[in-house]
C-alpha cells in the first residue's frame, strides 16, 4: 500500500484485563470479565477499529485504555511509556481523551455548550486568561464545523449530529494524540453519520490524530479504519488491516460477522450467501470453556471445548485465533 | 385490487407549539404476498405511517384526512368494533424494541394465549397448543418451558421471536414491522430477517417494512417508499431505488452510506441539517439541503410525478429533465423559464 506513513507505536496495550465483581447476594459474588486478556498496538496518525456485538467488551476495553476504569490487570504504554502513577495519568489524560456514543445524554444539559467545551481547558489549566480561554473554545467550534456565536447555547438547542459535533470538540480541547471514539455515529442518521465521518477524516490529517473507533456498524468502520480488530466475548479472534480482513476473513466468527450485514447494495445482497449463526452470544458471567465461540460455531470441534485458541499470526500482519487455522497451516 | 390501499394520508400532531404534520400527504398500495419497505431518517414520518395504519396513534396525534382501505374495507373513520376485528387478526404489528414491548409481570404463554383467545374462538388448551406451535416456528427450543417464563428471562433477539410469534399468531394477512431488528445485533438481525422471509413464503403474507437500514430494505424488500419529511419523495422497486433513482434526497441518501474501504475515497454527506418538522419550508422540504435546488423548489412543493406503473418521484429536476428532453411543453405559468434556473445557493 503506497501510503506514507510513520510506524511509530502510540499506544502498546498487553494483556489489558477488566473484571467486574457481580455481587449474587451475600457474600457471593461472581466475576464478570469484561474484557479478558486483549494486546493491540496502535501507530500514530492510524485508526484502529474495534468490532463486535454488544456485550463483547469493546466499550470497556475503550473506557480500561484511558482508565476511566482501574484496569484490573495489563500494561497500557503510551509514547514507549507506562502509565502508572498519578502524574503520568494526568499526563496521559492530557494526550488521550475520549467521544462518547450517546450525544444526547453526554453533554450536560445545564452548562452553555462553551463551557462544555471549555471544561477539559480549566481541568488541566490550559490557559492563563480569559480572553485565551474564549479564543480557544471559539476555535475548537470552528474547527468542527460550528458557528462560534453559538457558544452561549446549551446542548438542547442543537441537533443530534451538531451535539457530537461538540462531543468531539470536547476531546479535542487538551490537544490529544488518540481520541477514544467509541460508537460516535451509531446514533446519528445515515446522512449525518457521512459528515461526522468526512470530519473525523479532516481532523486526522489535519491534527495527525490517532482514532481507536469502537464501532458495531462494519461499513462504518471499514470505511474509517486502516486496521480492524474483531472481538468476541473479551477477547480478540482476528484482527489485520482493514481491506486484509474483508477480503480474507479467517476467523468463523469473523466471516459470519460479515456476512451477517446487510448489503445496501441489491446486486451484491443477491450474490452473497448468509452464514447465520444460531443461538444468542452467551453471557459473559458464563463463558463457555475452551474457545468463547464454539457455541455457536458451525465448525467446532472436539478440541474446541478443550484449549482456548491463542492469537497467532496467520498471514503476515494478521492474527487470528482458532484451531481450525493449526490444521490449515500444518496442511 | 390492492390488499391494502393508503390514499393521500395525513397525520398531525396538535402539539403546544403548533402542528406539526407527521405524514403529509402520503399514498401507496400494498399488494398481496409482498414487501413494502418504507425508508426513512428519523422523524420523516415513517414510523407514524405505520402507527396511523394500525390506528394506534397516542394523543395528540390525529389522521386528518386521506383513506386507508384494507379489502377494500374503509378503516380511517371506522368504529370501535371493526377496528378492534382488524387489529391482530387483519393487520399485525411488531415494534421496535422487543425490551419494552412485552409486558413483564406477565408470562410469555400468558401474553402470547392472550391475542391467541382475544382473535380467535380457540379455547384455553387450544390457544395454549397454538402458542406452543408458534414459539416452535420461531425457532425457539424447549417451547413449553418458555410459556412459564417472563420477559426479562429470555435474550433480545428471542423477545423479538415472540413479538413475531405474538404477530403471527393469528395469521394476518399484513405484518408490519416498525424497525424489528435496530435495536438487534447483526448476528441476530439476520437470524430475525431469515426468519422473516421464512415465515413470509410460508403464510403468503404481505410485510410493511418500516426501517431506516437501507440494507435491510435491500435484504427484505420487493418495493419501496422513501419519505422525507412527512412526505414519499420516491417510490419504486428495489433495483429502480437503488439503481437509479430520481429523487434528490435518495441519491444523496445512497451516496452518504459506505459501501467500502477507505481507498474508495470520502463519503459524500448530504449537507445541513433534518427539517424542523415545526417550521416546514415553503417549497420542496428537501430544498434547503439539496444542491441542485431551483428557485421553484423554494417555492413550491413539487407532487408526485407519475414516471411508469411502478415508480412516483416528487422532484421538481424530473420536470425540468422532461422539458429539457422536449418531452413534454412547458406551460408558462406552471413552470416559468427563470424558476428553472438554479437557485441562488439555495436556501443554505
Amino acid at each position: 500500500m503506497p501510503k506514507e506513513k510513520t510506524k511509530e507505536v502510540l499506544v502498546e496495550v498487553i494483556d489489558l484485563k477488566q473484571h467486574f465483581d457481580i455481587h449474587m447476594g451475600f457474600l457471593k459474588s461472581k466475576k464478570l470479565k469484561a474484557v479478558d486478556g486483549i494486546s493491540f498496538k496502535i501507530n500514530k496518525g492510524e485508526t484502529l477499529g474495534l468490532v463486535g456485538e454488544s456485550g463483547c467488551g469493546k466499550t470497556t476495553a475503550g473506557r480500561s485504555l484511558l482508565h476511566l476504569y482501574t484496569p484490573t490487570d495489563g500494561q497500557i504504554f503510551f509514547n514507549g511509556k507506562q502509565v502508572v502513577t498519578k502524574e503520568e495519568l494526568e499526563n496521559f489524560r492530557q494526550n488521550a481523551s475520549m467521544v462518547f456514543q450517546d450525544p444526547y445524554s453526554s453533554l450536560n444539559p445545564r452548562m452553555t455548550v462553551g463551557d462544555i467545551i471549555g471544561e477539559p481547558l480549566d481541568v488541566h489549566k490550559l490557559y492563563t486568561t480569559k480572553e485565551e480561554r474564549k479564543a480557544r473554545i471559539n476555535e475548537l467550534m470552528e474547527l468542527v464545523g460550528l458557528s462560534s456565536e453559538h457558544a452561549t447555547r446549551y446542548a438542547h438547542e442543537f441537533s443530534g449530529g451538531q451535539r457530537q459535533r461538540v462531543g468531539i470538540a470536547r476531546a479535542l480541547a487538551v490537544s490529544p494524540q488518540l481520541i477514544v471514539c467509541d460508537e460516535p455515529v451509531s446514533a446519528l442518521d445515515v446522512s449525518i453519520q457521512a459528515q461526522v465521518i468526512n470530519m473525523f477524516e479532516d481532523l486526522q490529517k489535519k491534527l495527525h490524530l490517532t482514532y481507536l473507533f469502537i464501532a458495531h456498524d462494519l461499513l462504518v468502520v471499514r470505511h474509517i479504519s486502516d486496521r480492524i480488530a474483531v472481538m468476541y466475548l473479551g477477547k480478540i479472534v482476528e484482527t489485520a488491516e482493514s481491506e486484509e480482513l474483508f477480503n480474507n476473513p479467517m476467523h468463523p466468527y469473523t466471516r459470519s460477522l460479515m456476512s451477517a450485514v446487510p448489503s445496501p447494495d441489491p446486486k451484491t445482497a443477491r450474490a452473497s450467501k448468509r452464514i447465520v449463526l444460531t443461538g444468542d452470544v452467551p453471557s459473559p458471567l458464563a463463558i463457555p470453556s475452551g474457545c468463547p465461540f464454539r457455541t455457536r460455531c458451525p465448525q467446532a470441534f472436539g478440541r474446541c471445548s478443550e484449549e482456548i485458541p491463542q492469537l497467532r499470526e496467520v498471514s503476515p500482519n494478521h492474527f487470528a485465533s482458532c484451531h481450525l487455522l493449526d490444521d490449515l497451516q500444518a496442511k | 385490487m390492492s390488499l391494502l390501499e393508503v390514499r393521500d394520508l395525513r397525520t398531525s400532531f396538535f402539539t403546544h407549539s403548533g402542528e406539526v404534520k407527521a405524514v403529509d400527504g402520503i399514498s401507496f398500495n400494498v399488494e398481496k404476498g409482498k414487501v413494502l419497505g418504507i425508508v426513512g431518517e428519523s422523524g420523516s414520518g415513517k414510523s407514524v405511517t405505520a402507527y396511523s395504519i394500525m390506528q394506534i396513534l397516542s394523543y395528540p396525534g390525529k389522521i386528518v384526512s386521506g383513506s386507508i382501505k384494507l379489502n377494500g374495507v374503509e378503516l380511517v373513520g371506522a368504529d370501535k368494533n371493526t377496528l378492534r376485528d382488524i387489529r391482530g387478526r387483519k393487520i399485525s404489528i411488531i415494534f421496535q424494541d422487543p425490551m419494552t414491548s412485552l409486558n413483564p409481570v406477565f408470562t410469555i404463554g400468558n401474553q402470547l394465549m392472550e391475542a391467541i383467545r382475544l382473535h380467535t374462538s380457540r379455547n384455553k388448551t387450544e390457544a395454549f397448543d397454538r402458542a406452543v406451535e408458534m414459539i416452535k416456528l420461531v425457532g425457539i427450543n424447549e417451547p413449553e418451558k418458555r410459556m412459564k417464563q417472563y420477559p426479562h428471562e429470555l435474550s433480545g433477539g428471542m423477545r423479538q421471536r415472540i413479538m413475531i410469534a405474538m404477530a403471527l399468531a393469528c395469521e394476518p394477512d399484513i405484518l408490519i414491522a416498525d424497525e424489528p431488528t435496530t435495536a438487534l445485533d447483526v448476528t441476530i438481525q439476520a437470524q430475525i430477517l431469515e426468519l422473516m422471509q421464512k415465515l413470509q413464503k410460508e403464510m403468503g403474507m404481505a410485510i410493511i417494512m418500516v426501517t431506516h437500514d437501507l440494507g435491510v430494505i435491500v435484504t427484505m424488500c420487493d418495493e419501496v417508499v422513501v419519505m422525507y419529511a412527512g412526505k414519499a419523495c420516491e417510490k419504486g422497486t428495489v433495483d429502480e431505488i437503488f439503481y437509479d433513482p430520481k429523487h434528490e434526497y435518495t441519491k444523496g441518501l445512497l451516496k452518504s452510506i459506505p459501501y467500502g474501504s477507505k481507498a474508495l475515497g470520502r463519503l459524500i454527506p448530504i449537507d445541513g441539517s433534518p427539517v424542523d418538522m415545526l417550521n416546514m419550508p415553503q417549497g420542496c422540504a428537501f430544498a434547503p439541503r439539496c444542491s441542485k435546488a431551483m428557485k421553484i423548489c423554494l417555492k413550491e412543493k413539487c407532487e408526485e410525478i407519475v414516471l411508469n406503473n411502478s415508480r412516483t418521484s416528487a422532484c421538481w429536476l424530473n420536470i425540468k429533465e422532461a422539458i429539457d428532453k422536449n418531452e413534454i411543453q412547458p406551460v408558462n405559468e406552471f413552470v416559468p423559464e427563470d424558476d428553472l434556473s438554479l437557485a441562488d445557493g439555495g436556501a443554505r
